[in-house]
């Protein structure tokens, strides 16, 4: 590949590149794709002088280990993976000037579980359906493997040395609770049900994917049946089958599904879900359309204005 | 009200011909549209929910348009439906369970395959898979109730029943559908310039073809020159005079 910017020395686990996702195609069944962490892969772009929905590669738990063929400017936002350039630790949040055959390697998981990785130019596989998100079930791209060689477009080579200010970095183990809107299916539980879900925390178990979030705690109460017409579903929407044990839908989920569905994660705080390991306890608070408005305008507006 | 980029709109209490109707009506009304700010829509059976950018627009005047349109549903002319004819080679090595939905149901192969692409089925919305048709009208006559074990891998094409529904496997996937043929046609390609095949809101149609047919059929889908059947819908007056 003549343009190839990088090549997978190792391809850490699921790696895969991503964008703001495929808008537009989940009236015919199309899943969206896209980054788990939507702040954190526009933060990285804009810090090495992207357009903020540009791809970028998305590295979960176990980062890859990247050679750069040419000079450019990369950035690591999301998760704190312990990265490296020439295993030299380098911060997240902040862009970086790489030479010619410097390698990017990470180590321990820190904190979170999502990382961006992202390059000057973005990364430019082929677009499908207005996207380069990796989509591997539907046959969409791939995880990386070794060997793989990204293509990119031009970097501009001024910015680097941008840095997030420290008071604008998240950080994913704040204890806060994870703000919601309720319903629709609100009538679909029992008042008690809803005082459950309210009340008591639930921890993240394995199963929990770039699908959904597995949520593991005190059942939450049915009127009767958790069965519904299926009905559209949104990025943070919680379902709750039967089992009373409800699943917080993410980056990957159908666009529809079957289930009650007791609330749905304001956008604000979407990225804490997916940053979420297994094993942490996680608890809800419900909150207005207007308080959750409040906090997107603020979050759109602070991403607007980190770009120079 | 839907999270807070989202607004659900409620079209009907349960699924009917008239609510899918309705949504397509709307669908079309906000295809046509192009609102400011709203990003994509998601038809299911009863409602239509809606994706937008409060930054664009706001929940308030969303809503009011949404009430406008839906006023003015009635009068809005919609382009006839389409009905999609697919090809289907029906039992043998395509379709293992023909055999158990004929003897469950007290019929020959013949006559299941007669019933079962003798009908055109509405597509009330896509969802499950990508490209995936949940697909309304099936005669009860050939209902027949899911596999006890599932098979781990049913391949794209694949046509089964389960329970009174019928359906198409867009693309390789586990299931246990009673699978009672095959389409050489692809309901999902994302490689391709219409990656998803069908729309919500039109209708399918099974046609019964040979093996020899299927093949030359695959063949030309796989050279590019296949061309779709696609008619109007005439609705369920002609369906009866077809008979």
């Amino acid at each position: 590949m003549e343009n190839a910017t990088i090549e997978v020395m190792k391809p850490g686990l699921s790696t895969s590149i991503q964008d703001l996702g495929r808008t537009g195609y989940q009236q015919y069944g199309m899943v969206v794709a896209g980054a788990m962490d939507m702040f954190a892969l526009q933060v990285a772009n804009i810090l090495v002088g992207n357009k903020h929905g540009a791809a970028a590669i998305e590295a979960v738990l176990m980062g890859p280990e990247l050679r750069f063929l040419k000079d450019t400017v990369i950035a690591v936002c999301g998760a704190n993976l312990s990265p490296t350039l020439d295993d030299e630790p380098i911060q997240t949040w902040k862009s970086y000037r790489v030479q010619k055959g410097q390698t990017l390697k990470f180590g321990k998981p820190i904190d979170g579980a999502y990382a961006y990785i992202a390059v000057s130019g973005g990364i430019t596989t082929p677009k499908v359906m207005g996207s380069r998100s990796t989509y591997a079930k539907g046959g969409i791209g791939n995880y990386l493997s070794k060997g793989d060689l990204l293509p990119t477009g031009d970097p501009n080579m001024k910015r680097s040395g941008r840095s997030l200010h420290p008071d604008l970095i998240p950080n994913y183990n704040n204890p806060d609770k994870i703000r919601v809107i309720l319903g629709p299916d609100e009538d679909a539980f029992t008042k008690e049900g809803i005082h459950t879900f309210l009340r008591e925390s639930y921890k993240i178990t394995t199963q929990s994917d770039r699908k959904g979030a597995r949520l593991e705690g005190a059942p939450i109460e049915h009127v009767d049946g958790a069965d519904i017409i299926s009905d559209a579903v949104f990025p943070g929407t919680i379902q709750v089958p039967a089992n009373g044990q409800p699943i917080v839908l993410l980056a990957d989920r159908q666009p529809t599904g079957g289930y009650t569905r007791i609330a749905t994660v304001i956008t604000e705080d979407l990225p804490r879900i997916a940053q979420s390991l297994p094993g942490k306890e996680i608890a809800f608070e419900a909150v207005s359309l207007h308080v959750a408005q409040e906090l997107f305008h603020r979050r759109q507006k602070l991403l607007r204005l980190l770009i120079p | 009200m839907y999270g807070d980029r989202g607004l659900r709109v409620v079209l009907g209490e349960s699924i009917s011909k008239e609510t899918n109707e309705k949504i397509r009506s709307l669908t079309t009304q906000l295809e046509k549209e192009r609102i400011d700010g709203v990003l994509e829509w998601i038809p299911a059976y009863t409602t239509v929910s809606i994706f937008y950018n409060p930054e664009k627009i706001s929940f308030d005047a969303l809503s009011q348009k949404i009430h406008e349109l839906y006023e003015n549903l009635s009068q809005i002319e919609i382009p006839p439906a389409e009905v999609v004819t697919i090809p289907v080679c029906y039992g043998g090595k395509y379709g293992p369970d023909l055999e158990n939905v004929a003897a469950h149901n007290k019929l020959t192969e013949e006559e299941v395959i007669r019933i079962h692409s003798g009908n055109d089925y509405l597509i009330y919305m896509m969802g499950f898979s990508p490209g995936f048709p949940y697909l309304g009208g099936m005669s009860d006559k050939i209902a027949t109730p899911r596999l006890e074990s599932p098979r781990k891998k049913i391949p794209a094409g694949s046509v089964g029943i389960a329970g009174s529904q019928t359906g198409v496997y867009p693309s390789d996937s586990p299931g246990g559908w009673q699978i009672i043929g095959r389409t050489p046609m692809k309901l999902y390609d994302p490689k391709s310039d219409t990656p998803i095949l069908l729309r919500a809101g039109n209708y399918v149609r099974f046609r019964s073809v040979t093996e020899a047919e299927y093949e030359e059929i695959y063949q030309s889908i796989m050279k590019g020159t296949y061309e779709l059947e696609i008619k109007p819908y005439r609705g369920l007056q002609n369906e009866a005079t077809y008979r």
